[in-house]
């Protein structure tokens, strides 16, 4: 019993990136989460805080903090949760990549792209906390889901054609 | 009991009282919580009016409470759910994992135990908070939740290893599922696989045209509440509270829609490899499928709605995933019955098994 090269891309590709995923899952649960989302609460308090007290300099300073902290934290969880979903429909097609009805050599290309476009869109999205509004995120956030949407369809497509026409 | 088969019905099992749960807390929690962040933010902007720095620190902290509150619910039930899913696509790769069988069943134990304690965990999070603690941040009922998610880790790395090994001897470990090409199983794999797409281009959608939109407008509504708040202007205040609230609600609507149609493709894929498992007659298999099918497309479709149509919506898309979930304790019920003929051929070495 053998097992085609696009599969092992797919089940074994799955496999590490959701291991992958989870580990970078719980280091941020352990180690940023709590202090993020304490910033998060806490730079909302005090910009209410310094509004009470009428420091307008302060409260915005605050606001723009709680922005910031807000629009990391969105980016880290999404990363996690799209790693791990993206591993999961990665081992979903794996079982069933011989029913996608091309040459094997297509289905290497489609196993490829999603296999790379499910660790590039994260990967951007994380990215973007480092450095807002840089090009290699943004074009990074634009390839990997290309990539992951491009492969679905094409595999949809090799799901409807009959074996004959493989 | 099989590896696979702890795997699929523990598997089954984790996504039904995660998705029950789920549903209580939105009929029951999920409105009412955001109506009371809506009063507290308010009376926030009163006390700025006033000056009264105590009385805003005193609302924040109660308001930090409750976003804790609602935020590990929502992870509670997602988490539960991923662990599920995770399960049944483990029960799809045991053929290619070449590991012992009574080491297989341990880490499918081990898998389920885990896939259990991460919500629980996360669940008690907000009511136990630091108590006896000894570390400064962290809880213990977050301890329980993060050792509970090393184990899935180390389960997933150990059937990793397996399939590695598997890579090198090219030998099955136990029969592949068989491919029964009936009406559920091909309805299944390709209303998941439109579902899954459906969640892609929705996601892409929001990201590309909503996402930093709503960003922006987030710290915008919040400058202007707090300026109207330290001018006395109650009235501007309370608006800016409202649509701050609306902004919040839509957010919330599009990434549930993204989520659930995404994970109900995913479910219903997943689904269409254990059919074999679930011992109840065509008929009724048929009809647990388009139950399920019809429920994974009213919970997103009408939770997206929810902005227009308002609670009527949120009932329908609750009825949604209420169809999702009779369609799985109709499949559990079908897998209980289930005598054990594939554990048997698992018993067996492949070749005579086939």
């Amino acid at each position: 019993m053998t097992i085609s090269w696009s599969r092992k891309v797919l089940l074994f590709g799955g496999l590490a990136l959701a291991a992958f995923g989870m580990l970078y899952g719980l280091q941020y649960a352990l180690f940023a989460e709590h202090p993020t989302l304490d910033q998060m609460g806490g730079s909302l308090a005090q910009s209410f805080d310094a509004a009470a007290g009428r420091d307008p300099a302060q409260s915005q300073a605050a606001l723009e903090r709680y922005g910031e902290t807000k629009y990391n934290y969105v980016r880290e969880v999404d990363a996690h949760s799209h790693w791990v979903g993206l591993a999961m429909l990665m081992m979903v097609l794996g079982v069933v990549f011989d029913g996608v009805h091309f040459k094997e050599g297509t289905r290497q290309i489609i196993a490829s792209s999603l296999l790379a476009g499910s660790v590039l869109f994260p990967l951007a999205v994380i990215l973007q906390t480092y450095q807002h509004g840089a090009l290699l995120p943004k074009a990074l956030a634009i390839v990997g889901p290309g990539l992951v949407i491009t492969a679905l369809m094409a595999a949809a497509w090799g799901f409807s054609r009959t074996r004959s026409t493989a | 009991m099989s590896a696979r088969r702890l795997y699929i019905f523990g598997g089954i099992g984790l996504i039904a009282v995660g998705l029950m749960f789920g549903d209580i807390f939105a009929v029951f929690i999920l409105h009412q919580n955001a109506s009371r962040q809506g009063e507290a933010l308010l009376a926030a902007c009163r006390a700025v009016a006033a000056g009264d720095r105590g009385t805003v620190n005193e609302i924040f902290a109660r308001l930090g409470s409750m976003l804790e509150d609602r935020g590990t619910k929502v992870d509670a039930h997602v988490h539960m759910i991923d662990a599920g899913y995770l399960a049944l696509l483990l029960a799809l790769v045991q053929p290619y994992v070449a590991i012992s069988r009574p080491a297989k069943k341990l880490m499918a134990s081990l898998f389920i135990v885990g896939g259990v304690f991460l919500p629980v965990g996360i669940f008690l999070i907000h009511y136990v908070g630091l108590a006896y603690s000894p570390f400064r941040a962290i809880g213990w009922a977050s301890v329980l939740a993060d050792s509970a998610g090393f184990l899935l880790i180390v389960v997933l790395i150990a059937q990793a290893w397996g399939f590695w090994k598997y890579l090198g001897s090219r030998q099955l470990a136990e029969p592949e599922l068989p491919t029964d090409g009936g009406m559920p199983r091909r309805a299944l794999l390709t209303g998941g696989t439109i579902l899954v797409l459906l969640g892609f281009v929705h996601g892409a959608y929001y990201a590309g045209a909503l996402l930093y939109q709503h960003e922006k407008m987030e710290t915008a509504i919040l400058q202007r509440m707090i300026g109207a708040s330290t001018n006395g202007n109650l009235e501007l205040a309370a608006t800016e509270v409202n649509n701050f609230g609306n902004l919040a609600g839509a957010r919330a609507v599009n990434l549930a829609a993204h989520s659930h149609i995404i994970e109900f493709g995913l479910l219903a894929m997943l689904l269409s490899f254990v059919q074999p498992f679930v011992f109840v007659s065509e008929k009724w298999k048929r009809r647990w499928v388009k139950l399920l099918l019809g429920g994974s497309v009213i919970l997103p479709v009408f939770v997206l709605l929810e902005l227009k149509l308002g609670l009527l919506a949120g009932g329908i898309a609750d009825v949604g995933g209420l169809m999702v979930l009779v369609s799985l304790i109709g499949m559990l019920v079908g897998i209980l019955r289930y005598s054990g003929t594939l554990d048997v051929r698992e018993s067996l070495p492949p070749e005579s098994a086939l």
